[in-house]
């Protein structure tokens, strides 16, 4: 939080060619080729953390995978030369990255069913409320860091710093706990007005009907994760735009007369929203975090809760799928937002 | 000689202090602070374990708030309070012993990987870039799953993922002291690479470690009590262990507002009170701050 320009350090490094456009295209493409060979690095890596972390950790991994059923010695022997566990470990790794790289994520022990297929159905509804959530709470947090930030030290900046801090400090789960409480069940006298559970109805209505109730669905799940996850905009959108007010260009911009509006949305804004827009992209990882514990909580038929099954079984196979899964979608988006930014803004391609 | 630097030392800490005092909320935190330690501390004076046993629960189930139990009682006839106050140890202690570890696993990459350039560093560097890019609260949960449930398993899991960010401060702060000219000198005079890390780099990070530390602290009570709440406990009562129960008993339904609100008050109450501290902390210490400021 004390450094929202901390992604511009790696990138600093890399200074383009010296001023005309041809060099600094190559090296813009030479940067973004560098990233995407340092993501296909971490991810590499992740898959040899991942076969190590899920197959040399302690107890036997045939039983592991068994959930400690009663099996004979020779089932387990069928068990371990059907799973290949058999092979030196060697041979086991190269066969774990052919598979996952054909994206044979092996088979779930709960469902009796292929991970892959689990994880596609899954998918869905993450997507639709992470990326609802994401939205409200980077179009909140922008525009209340905007407000704070313009005139800090205001009432209003004390007061959203303040919420901010709060927020920070509550733990999602018990502010979906709360949040269910007070608008799902109800206290005391009051009713509760908004289901908590699952996706849809059991009675879900068609049409038009039916999107009215996925949404209702939503409100609550989408409200948490947004609390949880819209202060750290609010403070990263708000300490970029002080930064941005005391330099010159902003006194240019107000000595020229003007307008306060004009110079804060056409000057000053634009400029602080470039790291902060990053930084949403950056810290991906929490937000699938918050997505996690929410969609336990509400029940949210997303790849959050099948992970969080996967945890509570434990089904190993599963569990292993969606890490992985998880895992690269985050390196892929953090690397994105890396190249993004170094083509977007001009000041970190020169420094 | 000794003499000297210990008044030194004493001015430079009766300094920090006049500073410190200006931030209320640090203030204020650092109280708070203070008295959930000694509470925890003190609790095996006044109660003990027996008072999270279910067969122990002599109560009326889910009693509301009343002068007899002042938090109401869980499903088990159990006080939230006296469970509150004895869970405090467990979140406590994980909360501690994980940022602890956090810190000493950040310190050292921090500092090898300012301190020794080339390719040592730079694969240092590229160990915590991957770290760091790993979701961090998908990654405890995976360790604490298989590790299986055990306290040291917990604070193992969250310290493993969350040093990374410790890591990157302390290097950019190591690499700052390595500019300075006193380095040279030293290094002129033989000085190896343990000498220089450990009595010129060290004493220069150490309060921006103090700083990072308590705002750790704060984080690494968060995840625990998430962790728990996701099942990935360690069977010792916690906040995270009570509202997981409050969870799966319905305290909602049943609307036994109280068993979910205190021990999420408490997880809040000390939370904020370590933030605090750190913020206000980070303030007086980090010199860049200062300067701004």
């Amino acid at each position: 939080m004390t450094t929202p320009l901390e992604a511009a350090e790696p990138a600093a490094i890399q200074a383009a060619g010296p001023g005309d456009e041809r060099p600094t295209y190559r090296g813009m493409l030479r940067y973004a080729l560098s990233k995407a060979g340092g993501a296909l690095f971490s991810i590499a890596m992740v898959l040899v953390g991942t076969f190590f972390v899920f197959r040399l950790l302690p107890g036997d991994p045939v039983r592991n995978l068994a959930q400690g059923r009663n099996m004979t010695p020779a089932q387990l022997d069928l068990e371990r030369r059907r799973l290949g566990l058999d092979k030196p470990l060697l041979d086991q790794f190269i066969d774990f990255v052919g598979d996952t790289l054909r994206l044979d994520l092996g088979t779930s022990y709960e469902y009796k069913r292929p991970v892959l297929d689990l994880i596609g159905e899954r998918l869905g509804p993450t997507l639709l409320l992470a990326g609802t959530g994401l939205v409200i709470a980077v179009s909140l947090g922008i525009w209340q860091g905007t407000r704070a930030g313009w005139r800090h030290g205001s009432r209003f900046d004390r007061f959203s710093t303040g919420t901010s801090l709060l927020l920070w400090s509550v733990p999602t789960f018990w502010l979906g706990l709360l949040l269910m409480m007070v608008f799902g069940v109800g206290i005391g006298p009051i009713p509760g007005i908004l289901p908590f559970r699952g996706i849809e109805s059991v009675d879900a209505p068609d049409g038009f009907a039916y999107l009215l109730d996925v949404g209702s669905h939503m409100v609550l799940p989408c409200l948490t994760l947004v609390a949880v996850v819209y202060a750290q905009y609010l403070l990263i959108m708000r300490s970029s735009l002080v930064e941005e007010i005391s330099q010159d260009y902003v006194t240019v911009a107000r000595a020229k007369g003007l307008r306060d509006d004009d110079v804060r949305r056409h000057h000053a804004v634009p400029n602080a929203l470039l790291p902060t827009v990053t930084l949403v992209f950056m810290r991906v990882g929490f937000v699938v975090g918050g997505a996690v514990t929410v969609e336990t909580i509400f029940t949210w038929p997303g790849l959050g809760q099948l992970f969080y099954q996967a945890i509570s079984v434990p089904d190993f196979t599963l569990m292993q799928g969606t890490f992985m899964l998880i895992t690269v979608a985050v390196i892929v988006m953090n690397t994105l937002a890396d190249v993004v930014y170094h083509i977007l803004d001009p000041r970190v391609r020169s420094a | 000689m000794t003499s000297v630097s210990t008044a030194r030392r004493r001015a430079a800490l009766t300094r920090f202090w006049s500073e410190f005092r200006n931030h209320r909320g640090g203030l204020v935190g650092l109280v708070v602070l203070v008295a959930a330690v000694l509470l925890a501390l003190v609790a095996p004076l006044f109660i003990s374990e027996n008072v999270t046993s279910v067969v122990e629960g002599v109560g009326e189930k889910w009693a509301p708030p009343s002068l007899a139990e002042p938090f109401g009682t869980d499903e088990s006839g159990r006080s939230i309070l006296l469970m509150v106050w004895w869970g405090s140890r467990t979140s406590l202690l994980i909360g501690f012993l994980a940022a602890l570890l956090s810190i000493v696993i950040g310190l050292v990459f921090g500092v090898a990987a300012g301190h020794f350039r080339g390719w040592v560093g730079g694969a240092l560097m590229r160990v915590t870039d991957w770290f760091l890019v790993l979701p961090s609260l998908v990654t405890a949960l995976v360790l604490a799953a298989i590790l299986g449930g055990s306290t040291f398993t917990i604070i193992m899991a969250i310290g493993i993922t969350t040093w990374p960010s410790t890591a990157r401060l302390i290097r950019a702060q190591t690499l700052a002291v390595e500019a300075r000219p006193y380095i040279e000198r030293s290094k002129a005079l033989g000085a190896g690479h343990w000498h220089i890390t450990t009595r010129h780099v060290l004493p220069n990070v150490a309060p921006l470690l103090l700083a990072s530390t308590t705002l750790e602290v704060a984080s690494a009570i968060v995840t625990e009590s998430t962790l728990a709440f996701l099942g990935a406990s360690t069977n010792r009562t916690s906040w995270g262990t009570m509202l997981r129960a409050s969870y799966d008993f319905g305290a909602a339904t049943q609307g036994a507002w109280w068993y979910i609100l205190i021990p999420g008050l408490a997880i809040l109450a000390v939370v904020m009170a370590f933030t605090l501290v750190g913020r206000a902390l980070e303030a007086v210490l980090n010199p860049r701050l200062r300067r701004a400021a």
